[in-house]
């Protein structure tokens, strides 16, 4: 069997039994990545160096028996926001294209503990604002089922590697939807985790009360595997929690037997694409077949969740970006004489588009006489959401929904009109906004072969239930096949 | 008859916490060190990096609302400022807005006498040495007690320094004080002249030395003051347009920026003109306060809560412990000296004034058992020498264990008075061991009267004519009979014993 | 659609604060389209929040306090490692007065 049709769990267990070399699997998807990446475009930068480097110390670690973990030796790709020492650190912006982190990210060091091997920092929406990783100031990445179309985004790099066998696992982050959405588009298994449950520590801030970093992989149980790797408390990260971490691979294996789930009406009246909606319900017999009581509701206020995220959003980062500004990193213009016209250049000629909208509408919200009737606001109807979610999760053990409306639109499609960009966020931005734990796997595809993906929601905390229900579908659903069997 | 005018004086006040790492990071704050060692990825606003709140920040700030009789906000936030300037790494400083540690103070200040003590910080020429705070003695007739009220006081995280290259047109960035805890103490505007706000800024600081939570050295802008002033018509009650004074770091040039802005706002006034509300800068050598308008520093801070802060909840028990904990402070350490100790109200009043001589008159009384006699070394020697040095008491180095042990050689006579003020000076310099000292210089006295005696007698034997004298009602010749055994003894004899025993002998 | 909140003074005032300058050709699109976002997350005014409390924090978390023990080492060398202008040891930035 080739490696990279393996999951990450089989590549780990076959490293452990030495019928796999960590020299020869790291090899494997490098070459891979040599041959796709020109049509891919997944990855902001690679160095086989580092690379093999690591893979050496790796392999002495495995032998010394300091790494035993089921993902010793296994490969994994970095989204370009999560810093690493000594490895550019782009976020996919002009502004950072220069900037080399002196430390590693928190998840970094934990991948370091597993004894995992990085490939390389991968392809996002310029600061992870973006749906399709067009806003990337390095051009977008291809969608591994049809290149016409986008990944998605924010983190489209992350799970097109994933997707195109470049990589057997991937770390995006999360904001609003930008692992799951993305996983949703390109066909892999993307997690959100419960806001506090990895440490946000070296993951460069968009709006620091959402973010949440989160693995990509083929099943969900590589997914978990790598969740159980970066999850736990960091003191250097005052909002992450300290809790109690449950074995979530062992989870993935149990069923859903006797689970209520709930499935929200309003996520699937019009303005869904009906082969999304089609999928969700077959979806949903499958499930109700075997054990699982499902069953519909209404879910208020999804109107407003979307204004509710992109002033949030916008707010935090407007604060969170200002110190790219031309002195202790990044781009620095030459343009303009003293201090705030090389502030206004650098950051003019530095960020792209979409990120000096949101800048500015992010900078408009919380300015004088704005602040309460926007931002104030936001914050009023997040604690509805909240409440909303609360009632919901009283009844039920898991949210059943799409993750998107549509399937991957195809490039150059979106950015024109940032509104309707802005609404296809509509079923991912309230688990943001609610803190809530998701994943995201794929359960069908479309007219033109692209992956439709659902998402599966739980209370905060309660990743064993999502994690169950996710691996029972996906045992049910059988093997959903990756790109390249398409015959492309 | 011209118009009279009131000037309305509020404070804004920032002090350095003595934490020993900064607010949000584990770096050192210590003061001196080169350029941009004290820095690590939190304070230097680096990408990814996090705050996490020093728990003795909060501690020290509950410490300080307890003293100043604050409402503390059970339920406190940390809140971004957002400005840019280069001082500042995040480009948002995380400070207090919405829901500050404590509010709703008051700080009591006494003037008309205290700012004019001897040693006092104002520097101010001593007249009235009779009214103190804290005194037995009663109220002379300048000395007014007035309250200030605190309107509210807040945590938040110092900037960076900017050092303005001499050679080249740029400025440089120094990140060591990014990040140093700071508490600011906003006062309501209820002073009305420059020895208020003296005043105010001294028991702010004395209390926060009596606490232990801050140095308060202005040289060292451990202690920052700005200045919000208005000046309305006298009887009127509305407020007047103020202007903010910042970059005062000294007593004197608060005093001074003072009366400068409150003449140039008079002189507006009577000019028909407005006062501009607005930030000004004031230079102490000009003596003028400049404008620092520029549409570039529009002053909208889009204070928001800060996400990666979680919320400090304070219970009833913490600050049941907070006050449980707090220190004796000056007016009633004063009282003690007076009623333990038997020292006058002035004297007691002196040595409270700042909790490091406060600390040394106790240990040193304790150690000497001679509290009158550490309280003359302090009052007297100490002063003039710091005054001389214009040195602060948090400056001195000298460890009661050696003025105790100097004050017992001049008890036990092994010591001259007058040679021991020379002793004192060099302890006051560098902390010599007297005893040491006063060997390595002779200074030590022979208190062996037998020796003493010897050289007498042989002194007498060796001038019968100037004894003849003596006895012939000459009688003074004896200073040089005196002088004589002194030059024999090499001075370490005591002139009053050697002169004892020629009488007896004579 | 309402009155034009992004006034000329508004969109001046904000590019001042955020430090971004847009140029004049692109500034018009700009505000275009913040508008429409605008009027869209306006929507919000449809919700009665009247004595709901704004909510902040997801996590119920509280008192998250570092222990006050010097940690840090010199970062000196860390920070001018990504300066874009240095000069003796301190970054280097335009005449600040």
């Amino acid at each position: 069997m080739e490696i990279r049709e393996m999951t990450a769990a089989r590549i780990g267990r076959e490293i452990k039994r030495k019928n796999l070399g960590v020299r020869e699997t790291a090899e494997a998807f490098l070459e891979e990545i040599r041959q796709q990446e020109p049509r891919i475009h997944a990855f902001l930068s690679v160095d086989r160096k580092k690379t093999l480097e690591r893979v050496r110390q790796v392999e002495q670690g495995i032998r010394d028996g300091r790494y035993t973990g089921p993902l010793a030796g296994v490969p994994v790709a970095i989204k370009d926001n999560i810093c690493m020492k000594d490895w550019n650190t782009t976020c996919a912006s002009r502004i950072l294209e220069n900037f080399v982190p002196t430390g590693d990210a928190f998840v970094i060091q934990k991948l370091e503990e597993a004894g995992m091997v990085v490939l390389g920092k991968t392809n996002m929406d310029e600061f992870a604002m973006g749906s399709t990783t067009e806003t990337s100031a390095f051009g977008p990445s291809s969608n591994p089922w049809n290149t016409d179309h986008v990944t998605g985004g924010s983190s489209g790099g992350s799970c097109a590697a994933v997707a195109a066998g470049e990589s057997p696992l991937a770390l995006g982050s999360d904001t609003g939807g930008s692992i799951r959405q993305p996983a949703g588009y390109c066909g892999v298994v993307g997690i959100k985790p419960t806001y506090g449950l990895v440490s946000r520590r070296g993951l460069v801030a968009y709006a620091s009360s959402l973010d949440q970093i989160g693995p990509v992989g083929n099943s969900v149980e590589d997914c978990a595997l790598l969740l159980s790797a970066i999850a736990g408390k960091d003191l250097l990260d005052a909002t992450s929690l300290d809790v109690k971490l449950p074995d979530f691979a062992a989870a993935s294996e149990k069923s859903f037997g006797g689970m209520k789930i709930g499935v929200p009406k309003e996520y699937l009246a019009e303005g869904t694409d009906p082969q999304v909606k089609q999928a969700l319900a077959d979806a949903i017999s499958l499930m109700s077949q075997n054990g699982a009581q499902v069953e519909f509701f209404s879910l208020g206020l999804t109107d407003y969740v979307i204004p509710a995220y992109y002033i949030i959003a916008c707010a935090e980062a407007s604060s969170n970006l200002e110190r790219f500004d031309g002195i202790k990193y990044g781009y620095r213009s030459e343009n303009g004489e003293g201090l705030h016209e090389m502030y206004k250049y650098t950051r003019a000629e530095g960020f792209g588009d979409e990120v000096k909208r949101r800048i500015l509408l992010g900078t408009f919200v919380l300015s004088a006489g704005y602040y309460d009737a926007y931002y104030l606001k936001a914050l009023k109807v997040k604690r509805l959401i909240k409440e909303e979610f609360d009632r919901v999760f009283a009844r039920y053990d898991c949210i059943l929904a799409p993750v998107a409306p549509d399937t991957a639109p195809l490039k150059g499609s979106s950015l024109s009109d940032p509104l309707k960009m802005y609404l296809g966020d509509i079923y991912t931005v309230a688990v943001n906004l609610a803190g809530l734990p998701a994943v995201s796997l794929p359960c069908g595809r479309d007219d033109k072969g692209l992956p439709i993906g659902m998402q599966i929601i739980g209370n905060r905390f309660s990743e064993e239930k999502i994690l169950r229900a996710a691996g029972s579908y996906e045992r049910l659903r059988g093997t959903f096949g990756r790109a390249w069997h398409a015959g492309r | 008859m011209a118009k009279q005018y009131e000037t309305v004086i509020g404070l804004e006040v920032h002090v350095e916490l003595a934490t020993s790492t900064k607010i949000f990071c584990g770096c050192s704050t210590k003061f001196g060190a080169a350029p941009n060692t004290h820095t690590c990825p939190v304070c230097t606003g680096m990408p990814g990096s996090l705050p996490v709140l020093n728990g003795k920040v909060v501690e020290y700030a509950l410490k300080l609302a307890d003293a100043l009789s604050c409402q503390v906000n059970r339920y406190s936030r940390f809140d971004r400022k957002n400005y840019f300037y280069p001082d500042n790494p995040q480009n948002y400083q995380i400070s207090q807005l919405y829901l500050p540690i404590g509010h709703d103070g008051a700080l009591t200040i006494h003037t008309g006498g205290e700012e004019t003590l001897p040693g006092s910080l104002s520097g101010h020429s001593a007249n009235n040495k009779e009214t103190l705070p804290g005194s037995l003695s009663g109220h002379s007739a300048n000395n007014k007690e007035k309250t200030i009220r605190i309107h509210e006081m807040h945590m938040e995280e110092d900037a960076g320094k900017l050092i303005h290259d001499e050679w080249e047109d740029c400025s440089l960035v120094d990140y060591n004080r990014s990040g140093v805890p700071l508490i600011e103490i906003v006062s309501e505007p209820d002073m009305r002249t420059a020895d208020e706000v003296i005043a105010y800024l001294e028991k702010l600081r004395m209390i926060c030395q009596y606490l232990g939570i801050s140095d308060c050295k202005l040289q060292e802008g451990s202690m920052r003051a700005d200045v919000n002033l208005s000046v309305r018509e006298v009887g009127s009650n509305r407020m007047g347009t103020r202007t903010e004074m910042k970059n005062l770091n000294s007593f004197k040039a608060i005093a001074h920026a003072i009366e400068g802005e409150r003449e140039r706002q008079i002189e507006l006034l009577e000019e028909g003109k407005e006062v501009i509300q607005e930030t000004r800068r004031w230079d102490d050598n000009k003596e003028y306060s400049y404008g620092m308008r520029s549409k570039e520093d529009a002053k909208d801070y889009r204070y928001f809560p800060d996400p990666d802060l979680p919320p400090v909840v304070i219970s009833q028990s913490w600050l049941d412990e907070i006050h449980a904990s707090r220190p004796e402070f000056q007016e009633e350490k004063a009282l003690r000296y007076q009623r333990d100790y038997g020292l006058p109200a002035y004297d007691a009043g002196i040595l409270t004034q700042t909790k490091r001589m406060a600390d040394l008159f106790e240990e040193t009384a304790g150690l000497s058992g001679r509290p009158k006699e550490a309280a003359n070394w302090l009052m007297g020697d100490t002063l003039k020498l710091m005054k001389e040095e214009g040195m602060e008491a948090e400056e001195l180095a000298f460890s009661p264990e050696h003025l105790a042990s100097l004050i017992r050689a001049v008890d036990e006579g092994k010591i001259t008075r007058q040679n021991a003020k020379k002793v004192f000076a060099a302890m006051f310099r560098e902390d010599v061991d007297p005893l040491i000292y006063m060997e390595e210089k002779g200074m030590t006295m022979v208190t062996d009267t037998g020796a003493v005696e010897k050289v007498v007698e042989q002194v007498l034997a060796d001038n019968p004519k100037t004894v003849e004298e003596y006895h012939s009602g000459k009688t003074k010749v004896l200073g040089f009979l005196v002088g004589q055994v002194m030059r024999q003894m090499k001075g370490k004899a005591d002139p009053g014993q050697v002169n004892r025993m020629l009488l007896e002998r004579l | 659609m309402g009155e034009r909140r992004i006034t000329d003074d508004v969109m001046e005032n904000v590019e001042i604060l955020a430090k971004l300058t847009l140029e004049p050709e692109e500034r018009e699109a700009v505000v275009e389209k913040l508008e429409e976002i605008l009027d869209y997350v306006e929507k919000l005014n449809e919700l009665d929040t009247d004595g709901v409390e704004p909510l902040v924090y997801i996590s119920d978390q509280q008192n998250v306090f570092r222990e006050d023990v010097v940690t840090g080492a010199d970062g000196r060398e860390a920070l001018m490692a990504n300066a874009p202008r240095q000069k003796e040891q301190q970054l280097q930035v335009p005449r600040t007065i």
